[in-house]
This record gives C-alpha cells, structure tokens and sequence, in this order.
C-alpha cells in the first residue's frame, strides 16, 4: 500500500503572531516555522502504518517556497520514504492544493491519502474534503483512530455528539484530528540518513494548475486587545453584575 | 527567549532540524520529569536511555565509526539547550564524549573500530577518571598505577568526583604506567578499564548537579588486556588529556551558557508576572538593571562559545578562546543564577522553582574542567606567550 501525507511549512505553533504594518498579512520574517501539527500527526500515523508493514512506501509532499524543503526534509526524517515538493511562492489556495494534489495522485497512484484536517496558519480546513470530491474518493475527516484492511478503512471521527465510526472504501482521503496519535520528534542518526532520501521538485506550472489566488484579502488585523477582568467580593455581586451590567442572567 | 532565535536564519538546514527535535525530546521526556528527579537525587534512566536513542552518546563520533560527526559548534548548541533545562543531563553524554574522542584521536585503528561503535550506540557508557582523593588541577600527582603483568596490566589506586562511575559501563583512567618517570608526565598513561574488570564506586553527594552519578572509584587489583591503552604507546597520556581540553572547555562553556539562559528566561518571566506597587517589577528600573545585565551576558557567554566552536571546527589553534568562552560563560552562569533568585525574592529560596537549581549547579562549572583560577592563568600565559612572537 501507498501512502501520500501533506506537510506544510507554518508559523510555530508557539510563536506569537505579529501582523504586519501593512495589514497585509502576519509577519514571517525572522519568525520560527515547523511543520503544521495537523500534519506531524498525518506522517506519525503514515509511519506506523510502514513500520506496522501495512503500507510499503509512504511520500511526504509540501507545496510552498524554497524553505519548505525543510518541511519535507523533517517528514523524511521521521521516517517517510521520499519526498515532492512542489515550489510556490506566495498565497495558494485551499482549492488549488486541492488540485496539486490530484495531480500528484495521477503520478503516484497512492491508495490513502492523509493530511492535516486543517492548517494552524489559515485553518481552513478544507483541502481533504475538497481533494476526496475532486477524485470521487471516499473521506475520513477528523480521524481519531485509523485502521487500514484490505481495500477498506475503519475510521473513527470526532464529532459533537461523540465518536462515530465510518467504513470506507479505499482508495480514500483520511484527515487527522489532535488524538490521533503523539507524533514522534526525529532521532539525530535519521536527520542524518534523511539527508540521503530524495525529494523531487516540480512546480504547479508543471502540473498544469493555476495557482492564482481567486480571494482577496483587503486587510488583516490583531483582534481588539482584551480587557483586563475585574474580582468581584461576592457571589451576589457576580449575580448582579451578570444581570444588570453583562446582562446575561 | 528560545535559543537563537536571532540566529536562526544563520543555521543550516540540517542544524534547524536538530535543534527543532532536541528542543521536542527536552519539552516532552527531559523538563516534565527534572524538578522531581533532581529533587530526590535520583538517576534519570529513561532519559539517559533517550539519549541513546537520540543518537547523542555519539554526538561527536566520527560517522565511520557510528556516531553522527557533529562539528563542535552543532554540539556546543545542543549542549545549551539540554543544559538550559537541566545541566545533569548533559553531563551523562559530554565526558562520555571525552573518552570516546581520546580514542578517536590517539586510539590505533583496531581500537576505534572496537570501542567507538559501542560508544556511539551508547552500548558503552562511561566517562573519564582523572581526579584523585590527593589531586584535582594538578594531575601530574596522580597515584593510581597500571602495571604490566604478562598480557595485562593490574590497576591500583582512589578515583575522585568521577562522573558516570555508577551507571556506566567503562572509564578512561589516567594511570602511572611508570612512576619513577622524570618528567612524571612521561610515565602517565591513559588506560580504558570495563566495569566488568572490577572497580568499586560509590557515591558522592553533592551540593547540585545532582540525578546524575558522580563517585569515589576503587581499583584493587583491577586487571585489563594491554590492548587497552589508548594509543600504541605507552606515556602519553597526560598529552591525550590535554589534548581534548579545547573540546572539554567549549562543553563545559555551552552548559554555562544553558544555564545563564535558563535562568534569564525564569527571571523575565517572573519579572512580568509578579507585581509590586501597582505594576510588574520588570518595569522596576533597578530589576530591569538585572534583566539587561543577565541577557547582555547570555548573548556574549553563547557568541565566545560559539566563536571557539567555529575556531574549533576549522582546526585552528583555540586553547585560549576556550579557556576564554569556559571562563565568561560559567561565570555568567553564575552570575545569572544569582540574579535570578533576587528578582525571584522568597521564591527563588524555594524548593517549588528551579532558580534555586541554577544556583546550585553553576558553580560546578567554575570549578570543572580546569577552575576558573586555572583558566586565567592559562588565558594570561598565552596572552603573554603570543605577544611575544
Ligand atoms: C560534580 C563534580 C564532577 C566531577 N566529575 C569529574 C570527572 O568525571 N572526572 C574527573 O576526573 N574529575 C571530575 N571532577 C573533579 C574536577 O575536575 C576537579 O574538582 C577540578 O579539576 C579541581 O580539582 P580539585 O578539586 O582537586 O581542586 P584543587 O586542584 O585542589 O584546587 C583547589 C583550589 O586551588 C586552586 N589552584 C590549584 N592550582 C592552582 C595554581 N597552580 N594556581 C592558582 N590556583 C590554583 C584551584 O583553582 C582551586 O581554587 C568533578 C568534580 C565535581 C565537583
């Protein structure tokens, strides 16, 4: 079995995001970038699935600029088999990684395809659910449990009601939720033997998809600083302000 | 602050991706357990086993021979960050590392290939005996003797303050292969001894350092083949030992650096949470005096580090710029834990923080790998030696 995982280059989830004084964007320069959790989780699971022996070949893919190189490069220290990288520099849209994607899958004829069930950057959440359409594939979103058979997936979801578990035919597109798994961090004699894997470069020109972005983004701000709160003595005093100043009682 | 996160762009690819997983196995398997385990002086096993895994017990080891053939300045680096959490730690690998390069550098073939391999994989754990009960700076007055017997040589004599003496499994013991030898460093030898050859440890306590096994060693009668002296000859080993001192002083310099940085980082955090007189004490001029001292000398202690690295790497001549980087950066270590637990008032006092930790494990590194004292009179001499042509 195949299996292709997205890996995207983010802003640390640990760094705090500054927007640019241009309100053009969120500053990225000089800021520290890993790969999206969503996604460290989507490899985690595509390497147990190697080590358990029920895939044979798993490929790391990232679609962003020249440093995403690192990204793929991190996957394949993880323990991913090669990597694609497909360079893009500047904004691409959920639907037109969506559109990569099915590309890469023509070329690669991977039987699952696991991503992150969104981006901790733009968290859109919308590539797994818009890739499974474009192919006719079944979908598995918000995984908290994989389990791969012959030609089929068991996959257990987390919605609001609870856990709800799917069959679905393979091919399919599986996206990861929180629980899935704890990815692990790379030992240091993999980094080293990562340096060794391959990772092909292509670009969408070369895909055949337009890249462009079909959204405008006017103009993006912090959100309004919050409010220091106030102590209040009583357990009456609460009941009263809740009533007449936050009116909410 | 995150370590080099100014510098971040200057790092290579493959260092970002180092450093991004030492700094994930330090936040999920070193810092949720540190406070607990140095509380009750007790060995971090599973930590130590995580170092192997992480492939750091050949950190420095040539890759022919298993090891990941970090250059000084990746090491330094991540020396920093494991100490900035808990200097103990680093302790288990770096005079590991200490013997394994002592073979790599003046080992025979055959020797490399037998011993370094098993170090790398951490197999082979263990660590350096110099000190003795009577000697500590001047090792020219060491009493252990190794003499030869047939095929063997029979070791006598009291190791001190031997760091991985309990847990390990191997020691580079500095030995008097001929003690009527003048001058007396011509009769000293640097021999690898197996626990299994029989030496008995026991354990010193400490004022901090602490988790990690440092002990008195006993050889009675302790015997191991000749094929384990270091090198082919014998009386060299005073030389082989100083000869990895550049290397041992720029470790020893990147654990002061992680531990002035651990304690600037406690400190500015608890300078913005705990307030006095209406506002945080980091808006206090006199803390924030403290504050910009502690980060000025961070940043200086992590550049002389990185600085004799780099000089390190190049295989330039930095005897001198080490002495330098391990004399300002464990004294900053110092410094820094000391200021720490004065913004941190009664709280740096207690046993709930890890300032009173700094403290107490920055001294050991004024005091390790050559004093303080001894650094000076090093960096004075070469001063006066090149100025002089
Ligand atoms: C926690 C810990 C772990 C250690 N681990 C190891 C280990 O793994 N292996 C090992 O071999 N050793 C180890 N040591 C020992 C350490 O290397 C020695 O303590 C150190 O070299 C100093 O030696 P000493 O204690 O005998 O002090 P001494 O040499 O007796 O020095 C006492 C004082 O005199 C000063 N002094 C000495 N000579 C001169 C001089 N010529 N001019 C001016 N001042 C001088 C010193 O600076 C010091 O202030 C460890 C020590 C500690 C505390």
């Amino acid at each position: 079995m195949k299996i292709l995982v997205g890996v995207k280059r983010v802003i640390d989830a640990y760094v705090k995001v500054r927007v640019k004084s241009d309100h053009t964007g969120v500053e990225t320069q000089n800021v520290k970038m890993s790969m999206n959790p969503f996604d460290e989780i989507a490899v985690e699971e595509g390497v147990r699935l190697r080590e358990a022996g029920t895939a044979d070949e798993l490929i790391a893919v990232s679609i962003g600029p020249d440093q995403a190189q690192e990204t793929i490069r991190t996957a394949l220290a993880m323990g991913a088999d090669r990597g694609i990288h497909v360079v893009a520099d500047g904004r691409v849209e959920p639907l037109a990684i969506a559109k990569i994607f099915k590309e890469l899958i023509a070329r690669e004829n991977p039987d699952v395809v696991i991503l992150g069930k969104q981006a901790i950057d733009d968290d859109n959440n919308q590539v797994g659910q818009m890739l499974a359409a474009l192919m006719g594939w079944s979908q598995g979103t918000f995984a908290s449990k994989i389990e791969l058979g012959a030609g089929q997936a068991k996959v257990t979801r987390e919605i609001d009601g609870g856990l709800e578990t799917l069959d679905l035919k393979l091919p399919a597109v599986l996206t990861t939720d929180l629980r899935l798994n704890e990815p692990r961090y790379a030992s240091l004699p993999n980094i080293m033997k990562a340096k060794k894997k391959e990772i092909a470069k292509l670009t969408a020109d070369e895909l055949g998809v337009d890249t462009a972005p079909r959204v405008e983004i006017l103009k993006v701000t912090e959100p309004p600083a919050r409010q220091a709160g106030v102590k209040v003595e009583s357990a009456a005093e609460l009941v009263e302000k809740l009533k007449n100043e936050a009116k909410v009682i | 602050m995150a370590p080099d996160a100014a510098t971040a762009q200057d790092l290579s690819e493959e260092e970002r991706i180092i450093f991004d997983s030492v700094d994930k196995f330090i936040e999920q398997d070193v810092r949720p357990h540190a406070h607990k385990l140095e509380a009750a002086d007790e060995y971090p096993r599973e930590i130590a086993d995580k170092l192997a895994e992480m492939g750091l017990m050949g950190a420095t080891i040539g890759e022919e021979y298993g090891g990941l053939g970090l250059s000084a300045s990746t090491y330094s680096k991540i020396v920093e960050r494991v100490s900035s959490c808990w200097m103990s730690v680093s302790g288990i690998f770096n005079s590991h590392l200490i013997a394994a390069a002592a073979v790599e550098r003046f080992g025979t073939e055959d020797q490399k290939r037998y011993w370094l391999p098993k170090m790398a994989s951490g197999e082979m754990r263990g660590g350096i005996a110099l000190t003795e009960p009577d000697c500590g700076t001047d090792l020219q007055a060491v009493r252990t003797t190794a003499k030869k017997d047939g095929n063997e040589y029979v070791l006598n004599g009291n190791k001190m303050w031997i760091t991985n003496c309990i847990e390990g499994n191997f020691l580079a013991v500095l030995a008097k292969t001929d003690p009527e030898t003048e001058p007396k460093h011509k009769g000293m030898s640097l021999i690898l001894v197996e626990k299994d050859a029989g030496y008995k440890t026991s354990k010193l306590h400490k004022l901090g350092y602490k988790g990690i096994d440092t002990g008195e060693v006993v050889f009675d009668n302790t015997r191991v083949p000749l094929t384990n002296l270091i090198g082919p000859d014998e009386g060299r080993g005073l030389q082989q030992i100083l000869g990895g001192l550049e290397l041992g002083r720029i470790n020893v310099a990147a654990r002061g650096v992680g531990v002035a940085r651990a304690a600037l980082n406690d400190a500015v955090a608890y300078a913005l949470d705990r307030k006095t007189f209406g506002k945080p004490i980091a808006e206090h001029q006199s803390i924030q005096i403290k504050l910009a001292d502690m980060a000025t000398r961070v940043e200086a202690a992590h550049l002389l580090v990185d600085s004799a690295a780099r000089a390190y790497d190049k295989g330039q001549r930095c005897d001198m710029e080490a002495g330098m980087a391990k004399l300002f950066a464990t004294e900053a270590a110092l410094e820094n834990a000391i200021e720490a637990m004065r913004i941190h008032g009664a709280y740096g006092y207690s046993k709930e923080y890890n300032v009173e930790r700094y403290f107490r494990d920055a001294p050991l590194l004024c005091i390790g790998e050559g004093t303080n004292e001894l650094q000076r009179i090093i960096i004075a001499r070469q001063l006066t030696e090149r100025a002089q042509g």
